[in-house]
């Protein structure tokens, strides 16, 4: 176990390095453009919406954009991330030493999650500028954040094993994450959509974390609490499996 | 048991390239071995299978007894690889791509941190350690990259071009380190286009060219193998035409400079007898080329014409 650890922690370090080392690049622009979320879609247009789902505009809202910076940022960490290491070719530091696949795949993953972590802490301290937030149960709260930050680590790690530029690492967050996280019940409820779209929108796995992460601080979700669980789960084994048969068979690192 | 043993290894890349063709070669313990060949021949292909950076077709390679496939990861702890491009990241100290190394390696970082201190010192690198690396020159890389390879102290190392754009000065002291690290019992696997790096390193050497071993023996024997070395006469004064060499294959290249072709039966003392008795006085001489390198393009041209 400890022939893991060291292993583990030194991928762990260096990710988390990686990414507090560049500051201004990861941390700080997701507190400035929430920021103007909250200022725009919660000050300034919110008290003309009114209250949704019984809370004021501003107070629903708030849990879909703290979620949204998690995904957007633990995301790009490793999509960028294990990308970079692609193109510098310093992965070849790890796949020549006696590493098992999980490991890799575990540190790069932690280290999105680290980053999930902390925007999402320094979103919420944004948030507290704007409104009173609320906790309906820590727990969940905390639950949904973490599953949320792996699922999403996951995807950015199969999008850089696929990526052979760097186009292609930003052709996903653009055209794939950003549609479904703004149709992901971020900034209205489903309750709101004909029945079709509501259909629709249940493909959508934002949807899922969003209304759990919602119900986690305000107690309210579009969604039964369970079945979002239950959606969190398999994303996260689904994505789990398919990363790890992808580093295993060397698809995008070995020749 | 071999410090690496290769067997029918074999390799097909995805657009139908075949760039080994069942290869077999044997690196004994404690060994200087040398894996020549042309651009293209597979070094570095094999290089990358018994790394676990290629994938291979098939065949079956053993590193100190461990098999690639079913003990992949004692195979790996047994390696250090200095590979022939720059594959660190450039963004980070001299200092912790090194220690990061070790911790992929499972080294303490207690331990990592005083092996840092003596391989960055024995190479020339210590006062450089929280320089970025992207800011050292181009020889300094290739020394970290020797440092980072030696922070798990493997059995073996594995040097794909190392001395590649590294000036001459520079070149003669990884030599030496490279000596004195074989000499502690280290297995050094070096490939190289710098002939004459190989012929005074390597105990041992096996030539590649098309995905075939085309030459497998000591360095001794293969240079045995050469049955003729061609050499440069610098003379002290002008002549204007070369006498009878008795025999021996020669030219006048200018004035001052003779080439002559000696064969492995003939006496190179003939030569000065005839100079001597000509009022030819000869100031140097020298091999026109290194002799592996003759030889080196011999076997080559000869692979080349059994295609």
């Amino acid at each position: 176990m400890q022939s893991l650890f060291i292993p583990f922690s030194t991928i762990v370090i260096k990710e988390v390095s990686r990414f507090t080392r560049i500051w201004v690049q990861t941390i700080l622009p997701p507190a400035i453009s929430m920021t103007l979320y909250f200022v725009i879609f919660g000050s300034l247009i919110g008290p003309r919406i009114g209250t949704m789902n019984g809370f004021d505009y501003i107070d629903y809202i708030a849990p879909g954009i703290i979620m949204m910076s998690i995904i957007n940022n633990a995301y790009a960490n490793v999509v960028s991330s294990f990308y970079g290491a692609k193109f510098q070719r310093h992965i070849e530091e790890m796949l020549v030493a006696p590493i098992p696949n999980f490991i890799i795949l575990a540190g790069f993953v932690t280290g999105g999650v680290v980053r999930g972590f902390m925007v999402g802490a320094v979103v919420t301290i944004v948030a507290l500028f704007f409104t009173d937030l609320q906790l309906h149960s820590f727990p969940i709260t905390i639950a949904v954040v973490l599953m949320t930050s792996i699922v999403f680590s996951l995807a950015g790690m199969i999008n850089a094993i696929f990526a052979t530029k760097f186009d292609d690492i930003s052709i996903i967050p653009t055209f794939v994450l950003t549609p479904l996280i703004y149709l992901g019940g971020v900034f209205y409820s489903i309750d709101m959509l004909p029945e079709f779209w509501q259909k629709v929108s249940a493909f959508n796995p934002i949807l899922y974390m969003v209304n759990a992460f919602r119900y986690g601080m305000l107690g309210e979700s579009d969604i039964s609490i369970t079945h979002a669980f239950i959606m969190l789960i398999v994303f996260t084994i689904t994505l789990l499996i398919v990363s790890l048969q992808l580093l295993n068979r060397g698809v995008g690192i070995k020749s | 048991m071999p410090a690496l043993e290769i067997k029918n290894l074999n390799k097909i890349y995805s657009n139908k390239f075949e760039a080994l063709k069942g290869i077999d070669l044997n690196v004994n313990q404690g060994d200087f071995f040398a894996l020549l060949g042309p651009n293209g021949a597979g070094k570095s292909t094999t290089i990358g299978i018994i790394c676990g950076l290629v994938n291979k077709t098939s065949g079956t390679v053993k590193v100190f007894g461990n098999d690639i496939d079913t003990e992949n990861d004692a195979a790996k702890a047994c390696i250090g690889v200095v590979p022939q491009e720059l594959n660190f990241s450039q963004f980070e100290s001299c200092l912790s791509i090194v220690l990061n190394q070790g911790g992929y390696y499972g080294v303490s970082r207690s331990v990592a941190m005083e092996r840092a201190e003596k391989y960055l010192k024995k190479l020339g690198l210590w006062e450089k350690r929280n320089e970025c690396s992207r800011n050292l020159s181009g020889g300094m890389k290739r020394r970290l990259m020797i440092a980072r390879a030696l922070i798990h102290e493997p059995k073996m190392l594995i040097l794909d071009e190392p001395t590649a754009g590294v000036d001459v000065e520079l070149r003669r002291s990884m030599w030496d380190f490279l000596i004195d690290l074989n000499q502690q019992g280290v297995t050094i696997v070096l490939t190289t286009h710098y002939l004459e790096e190989a012929e005074s390193l390597c105990k041992n050497i096996a030539i590649i060219d098309q995905g075939i071993i085309v030459e497998d023996t000591s360095m001794k024997q293969l240079l045995s193998k050469l049955d003729k070395e061609t050499f440069i006469f610098d003379l002290v004064e002008s002549i204007a035409t070369l006498p009878d060499l008795n025999g021996l294959s020669s030219k006048l290249i200018d004035p001052t400079t003779v080439e002559i072709e000696i064969l492995r039966k003939d006496n190179i003392n003939q030569v000065f007898d005839v100079f001597t008795s000509n009022n030819i006085n000869v100031c140097s001489m020298r091999n026109k080329s290194n002799r592996l390198e003759e030889l080196f393009l011999d076997l080559l041209n000869n692979n080349n014409k059994t295609d």
